[in-house]
């Protein structure tokens, strides 16, 4: 999950010890007004979980309340790579002498958190890599040793720090703590500025938390920013099922994450279009009804694959949900059933009797069939 | 140890519960050695004939055994993991999903001090058909595995179960089912699943089923051409759109990293076949095998 940068800072960073801009979060252009009597000359900065908001022109300076005032409603009513602007947040301009980078990740091939650090600050730590390797620093850090001040000191050694090694080392050893206590993903802070006052300040902070870890983020969780979802996606998530919503045609109704992308691959293979993907794996194969009901609400599907592979799920289980399911629904549509492994012969006597049709021996002669219907239901338009 | 073999004893964590109680009793009936349980609250019990300890450790301290299975929830799976390494298992098992990256991290830490093999997290299993499983695949199911030559490698349960069952109804029986779980940090990679089965005597062939994120195909690769068995591969996800996780932890394509078509490129290069379909494995194989060995009449055979 992602969280607006005014979260990061103000509940992971500044509790950190991490010193932040003086700031106020503004939801209308009359706060920001105000604000600006309180700040002073400020940045006006779209709230967004994304990163092209400065490309997007999501970020302004505003010299007056006046300005501040229209500059936040001009970036109030923008919607930034999918995003709606909720709000913004007034930043105190600050004089910057010099950017640095400061990130901590999960490295996932050595199996260990990754400490970036770079003093070229402001630009994608991508193009960093590539054209300034000289510039970038990488340390892995040993789980039984940690990552504390001597250590990030220690990583710096060599880099052009114009004297801020001290306070930028703080910094690195404060995130690192931030990041195992919070459960981060990632915590990047681009730009880590040096102040002509001296002082080393995050300018901006992206935070993504581990998913699966919200049970004992406890008070962080809550705040992650909204994922930009279609209301069916919504839907599936509120139901505990893993949606997505995609433009085809073909609905796919399948058990395992594996075998729902294969299902999509095959329909692309037979020269179909995938309308979604739908997993019913693991925990979820009991709710095959609620995933019938998903699948059938989007608009363009014209035909449906139901292709189960029972290991740990229950094919009978699911077959006896959907075959129940379709018969109340009644949908316009035909459906196609491929069904193998855990409770098969179950699975295929509810879809014969209930639905008086043959499972597909081959997922792939169910797939075509589907293709073929949802093209002549197209033609026929 | 990878490749499940019946000499291993098997200590189930969690083996009271709903689902634990289910696969152990279908490990056994497939003829898996299950020599004790955990459960911290019913210590001192039997259940399905053998007995529950409060720990790994209290049990490896009476009745040995080789490897951990884990039916534990996430919040709980970190500490049972520990509790297994520090115990001394040669191999844990990890079938349980979602567990938080940093108890991973954990996780993988303590097993390297240990020398501990890990599998998974968010695997469904091991099986050597003719000598058992361990997890939760259907081991047990004569029409999904039957005792052959090809060794299977799956990110994947459910896909990997359709794989086996192809491979069954053409009459080609496996050697072992590596399931190394859905997961982005995973303890056995595609690369030593893949070592494995190529050093395994019993295995002539290897299928490899992958899907989009991560780079581990591309690794596998890099063994792969070093290989005399021959490897055909299938990777799931082509049709999938970037930046979604597509229902596993781990199969998101994030910029170029992950993505299918590298995947496949790396493959190739690798002189590994790569079908279009699940459906096409089993030809795939046969003509690997049956001295049509060169890349371009395989290809041929699939045109």
């Amino acid at each position: 999950m992602n969280f607006l940068e005014v979260v990061a800072k103000q509940r992971v960073l500044a509790p950190a010890g991490i010193p932040v801009p003086r700031s106020v979060h503004c939801h209308t252009a009359e706060e920001a007004a105000l604000a600006f009597e309180e700040l002073g000359p400020c940045m006006v900065k779209a709230q967004v979980p994304t990163g092209k908001r400065g490309k997007a022109g999501g970020i302004k300076p505003a010299n007056s309340a006046t300005e501040a005032r229209s500059v936040s409603e001009h970036i109030l009513g923008m919607t930034i790579d999918g995003h709606a602007v909720g709000s913004v947040l007034l930043e105190e301009q600050a004089e910057i002498t010099r950017e640095f980078y400061a990130a901590i990740l999960i490295d996932f091939a050595s199996r260990r958190p990754l400490v970036l650090f770079s003093t070229e600050g402001g630009m994608d730590i991508e193009v960093v890599a590539a054209t300034r390797p000289d510039a970038l620093r990488r340390h892995l850090v040993d789980l039984d040793t940690g990552f504390e001040q001597a250590a990030a000191f220690a990583m710096l050694s060599g880099l052009d720090m114009a004297g801020t090694e001290q306070r930028v080392a703080t910094v690195l050893a404060a995130l690192y703590r931030a990041s195992a206590g919070t459960d981060a993903e990632l915590i990047e802070i681009n730009p880590l500025a040096v102040l002509a006052d001296g002082r080393v300040v995050a300018l901006d902070c992206k935070l993504t938390l581990d998913d699966a870890a919200a049970f004992r983020q406890l008070e962080l969780a809550p705040q992650a920013a909204a994922e930009p979802m279609t209301d069916l996606e919504r839907e599936g998530a509120e139901n505990g099922l893993k949606f997505i919503q995609l433009d085809g045609n073909v609905g796919v109704l399948a058990n395992g994450a594996g075998l729902t992308m294969t299902t999509m691959d095959v329909i692309a293979h037979c020269g179909g279009r995938p309308a979604n993907f739908l997993e019913i794996g693991g925990e979820a194969y009991t709710k095959s009804e609620a995933a019938l009901k998903l699948v059938l609400s989007n608009p363009g599907v014209k035909s449906l694959v139901v292709n189960f592979c029972g290991a740990f799920a229950r094919t009978d289980v699911m077959a006896e949900g959907v075959v129940t399911a379709w018969k109340r629904l009644n949908p316009a549509i035909p459906v196609f059933f491929s069904i193998h492994g855990t409770g098969e012969d179950e699975a295929v006597r509810f879809v014969r009797e209930g639905l008086g049709q043959e499972p597909f021996d081959l997922m792939e002669d169910a797939v075509q069939a589907a293709v073929n219907a949802a093209s002549s239901a197209g033609a026929a338009r | 140890m990878i490749i499940y073999r019946q000499s291993a004893r098997v200590l189930v964590q969690g083996i009271t519960g709903k689902q634990g109680t289910f696969w152990t009793e279908k490990m056994i009936e497939c003829g898996a050695q299950v020599v004790a349980g955990v459960n911290p609250r019913r210590a001192g019990e039997t259940h399905l004939a053998v007995p529950v300890y409060a720990t790994a450790k209290a049990a490896m301290a009476e009745t040995p055994f080789d490897i951990a299975v884990m039916f534990i929830p996430p919040a709980m799976a970190r500490d049972a993991a520990l509790d297994a390494i520090e115990a001394g298992a040669k191999t844990v098992v990890i079938l349980t999903e979602h567990i938080p990256v940093r108890d991973v991290i954990a996780i993988h830490h303590a097993a390297s001090t240990n020398h501990t093999r890990i599998i998974g997290p968010n695997t469904a299993g091991i099986v050597t058909p003719g000598e058992g499983f361990v997890g939760i695949m259907p081991g047990h199911n004569p029409n999904i595995f039957q005792p052959g030559e090809i060794g299977v490698i799956s990110r994947s349960g459910s896909l990997g179960t359709l794989i086996c069952l192809n491979l069954t109804r053409a009459g080609i029986g496996q050697s072992a089912f590596l399931g190394i779980g859905g997961d982005p940090m995973i303890g056995t990679t595609t690369r030593d699943a893949l070592k494995a089965l190529d050093e395994d005597p019993r295995t002539r062939a290897v299928v490899l089923v992958g899907e989009i994120g991560g780079a581990m195909e591309e690794a596998a690769a890099e063994y792969a051409s070093g290989m005399s068995k021959p490897v055909v591969s299938f990777i799931a996800g082509r049709a999938s759109p970037p930046g979604k996780k597509m229902g596993h932890a781990g199969a998101i394509v994030s910029g170029t990293v992950g993505s299918y078509d590298g995947k496949r490129r790396a493959l190739l290069a690798a002189g590994v076949v790569v079908a279009d379909t699940p459906a096409e494995i089993p030809g795939l194989l046969e003509a690997g095998l049956g001295g049509a060995a060169t890349q371009s009449e395989v290809m041929a055979f699939r045109a």
